[in-house]
């Protein structure tokens, strides 16, 4: 019986020897062997990707990874290369310069609009809001140019040069807004309802207005949902590369996953910069993912729809 | 939510005329609330849609709208000219869409194979935490740096990339996974179910962890196998979180591009470019907004039934809560 608990075990067998443990530990070992093969092939592409990116670049081409660990032999230079060398360090500023606009223009402006379909009655709300929910998976590229053109238009209306918008972060702020605002106002409509009824109605008999109930109920109550949309949205922007190749057009704006894309397409397949270039992408998911897992897995679950 | 119940200031149960009041009253109140969302949406994704399906029957000049309207033209020559995109004088078919189909059948049997046992057989060992952490943590990476983890495990020199290595050492010849026309695209396939695993099991976990442990302890006590536990009880359970991951995966595929984009860009000879790499190609790099906004049409169509289907869940969701 394979899936005894701890509990059981000790209640059948009161006196359970050691011997008896580790033959208990044998006739299960198949399902530890499969587990434990399954997370060694899990683990093995990133490893080698964090070990190379430590390995002098002569060694790289001329041995394994793997032989690595035998004579051990490890570098920061890569690292210093791609920050310095290939302006890592200031795509970093730039990924961080997208992505936490693109994080909070959504949240509060989709957080407002989920409170009023949650609690505020108004002419064609259901229908308004399976519209926005059918919005939801429209692919991205179906708005893509015209979004551009609008950009253009709207840069030259406003300031005379074409460039105005799509020349600094704006035009990809307002994308990534666009496309996560369908998304965010689903998740963050389907928590407001939740919220306890009688506490609304009762702050509305006081007399307290839809943006007060808004701010002192409804968002203090709703952190969770706030935290995992904004997790979500957060890394959704970070690890993008397609808006980020439509809307930024400054080389010295490109964020991290452009500039690995370039070295690509500059230096050819450079492991000792690819790797390393590819662990700095990586290291604040890593970091997010580890200290929120909670918020990180509840943040993807819900994004399943999108 | 509690619809059942009358709460006091609730327009429900009023005349005609008060309710009218009400409803405009409201209107005004969630006015506010909605334009700064509503006007987004409107002029910066619902417009655009529109203005892309216009695109697609234009002959356009660059990414601007031009003088002539061209019907269908795009769409024919999509279809029955573009050998990139289908290309079908030969049986195997080739061409992005095909790939894209390709991509379309290996990839969810795969995530749900993968899912589906990784998520069983963690509940039976009490480092499950650590295990499904590990198979996940992938899901938080960018697909453009699974890309460059996957060009390393594929790398044709067996002194660099680990599975050439491993066929070398079984004594066999190196592999170019990337390099032939033949594998390209299913070794693309198995870096992102690689990528993706992790959510399926986490998904279907969940689900395994709601099945009544009292049923299954039920059946094991009249003497059910492990396998009919999971073939007569487990598995039916979980037909709907496998059509939610399903449709989660099926969304994916139709949108997949950073990780062709970084692995290969479309190569060997077209052999992994998919849709949406065809409409980064035809729009941004040959400029052709026109054609480009066809290949968009086609994915469009493409994710109108995952829509369906959603807007329906959505809607039996809201009459039951």
């Amino acid at each position: 019986m394979s899936s005894t608990t701890a509990a059981e075990t000790i209640a059948v067998r009161p006196r359970e020897s050691t011997s008896s443990r580790i033959v208990a530990f044998l006739g299960r070992s198949p399902l530890h062997i499969a587990l434990i093969v399954l997370a060694g092939l899990w683990l093995l592409p990133t490893v080698g990707l964090l070990v190379t990116s430590f390995r002098p670049r002569p060694d790289i081409g001329s041995s394994g990874w793997w032989t690595a660990f035998t004579n051990a032999d490890f570098t920061l230079k890569n690292y210093d290369l791609v920050l310095n060398g290939n302006h890592m360090s200031s795509s970093f500023v730039n990924s961080a310069l997208i992505a936490v606009p693109s994080t909070l223009l959504p949240l509060a402006i989709g957080s407002m609009a989920a409170y009023a379909f949650a609690w505020i009655r108004f002419p064609l709300r259901d229908t308004i809001f399976l519209s926005i929910v059918a919005l939801m998976v429209v692919p991205v590229q179906s708005a893509f140019v015209p979004i551009l053109v609008e950009f253009q238009d709207l840069g030259e209306f406003l300031t005379g040069t074409k460039t105005a918008i799509t020349g600094w972060y704006f035009g990809i702020w307002i994308a990534h807004t666009v496309f996560a605002l369908p998304f965010c106002v689903f998740l963050l409509r389907n928590f407001f309802i939740t919220l306890p009824r009688d506490l609304i109605e009762a702050a509305r008999v006081d007399g307290a207005t839809n943006w007060k109930i808004f701010r002192s109920i409804v968002l203090p109550l709703s952190v969770p949902a706030l935290a995992s949309f904004g997790i979500f949205q957060f890394l959704w922007v970070w690890n993008d590369l397609l808006t980020a190749l439509v809307f930024i057009q400054e080389s010295d704006q490109w964020p991290m996953t452009i500039r690995i894309s370039q070295m690509l397409s500059t230096y050819g397949v450079e492991f000792h910069l690819l790797s390393a270039g590819a662990f700095l992408l990586m290291a604040v998911p890593l970091m997010v993912f580890f200290a929120l897992q909670r918020y990180f897995v509840q943040g993807l679950l819900a994004g399943s729809v999108k | 939510m509690s619809s059942g119940t009358v709460a006091p200031g609730s327009v429900v149960g009023k005349p005609p005329g008060r309710r009218l009041a009400a409803m405009r009253e409201g209107g005004l109140q969630a006015l506010p609330f909605l334009a700064p969302a509503l006007v987004l949406v409107f002029f910066f994704l619902i417009i655009p849609v529109i203005w892309t399906v216009l695109l697609s029957v234009n002959k356009t000049r660059g990414l601007n709208f031009g003088t002539e309207w061209i019907g269908l033209d795009n769409y024919e020559r999509l279809l029955t000219r573009d050998s990139r995109f289908l290309d079908r004088d030969e049986w195997p078919w080739t061409g992005a869409l095909i790939n894209n189909i390709r991509w379309l059948i290996v990839y969810p049997i795969l995530c749900l194979f993968l899912g589906l046992l990784t998520a069983v057989l963690a509940t039976r060992v009490r480092y499950e935490a650590a295990f499904k952490a590990i198979i996940f943590v992938p899901m938080a990476i960018s697909a453009t740096a699974v890309g460059v983890i996957w060009l390393l495990v594929y790398s044709p020199d067996p002194n660099i990339g680990v599975l050439n290595a491993t066929i070398t050492g079984l004594g066999g010849d190196p592999v170019s996974w990337l390099g032939r026309g033949d594998t390209a695209n299913y070794a693309i396939i198995l870096a992102y179910v690689w990528a993706s695993t992790g959510f399926v099991m986490v998904v279907l976990s969940a689900a395994l962890k709601g099945i009544s442990q009292e049923v299954i302890e039920a059946a094991r006590t009249d003497g059910a196998t492990e396998w009919d536990i999971f073939r007569r009880i487990q598995f039916p359970l979980l037909s709907l979180p496998i059509a939610v991951v399903s449709v989660w995966m099926i969304i994916n595929v139709i949108k997949v591009f950073d990780v062709v984009y970084i692995m290969t860009k479309g190569g060997p000879g077209g052999a992994t470019r998919v849709i949406a790499y065809s409409y980064y190609v035809e729009t941004f790099e040959n400029g052709l907004g026109g054609y480009g906004a066809a290949v968009a049409m086609v994915m469009l169509a493409l994710i109108i039934p995952v829509m369906i289907w959603q807007i329906r869940r959505f809607r039996s969701e809201a009459v039951v809560s």
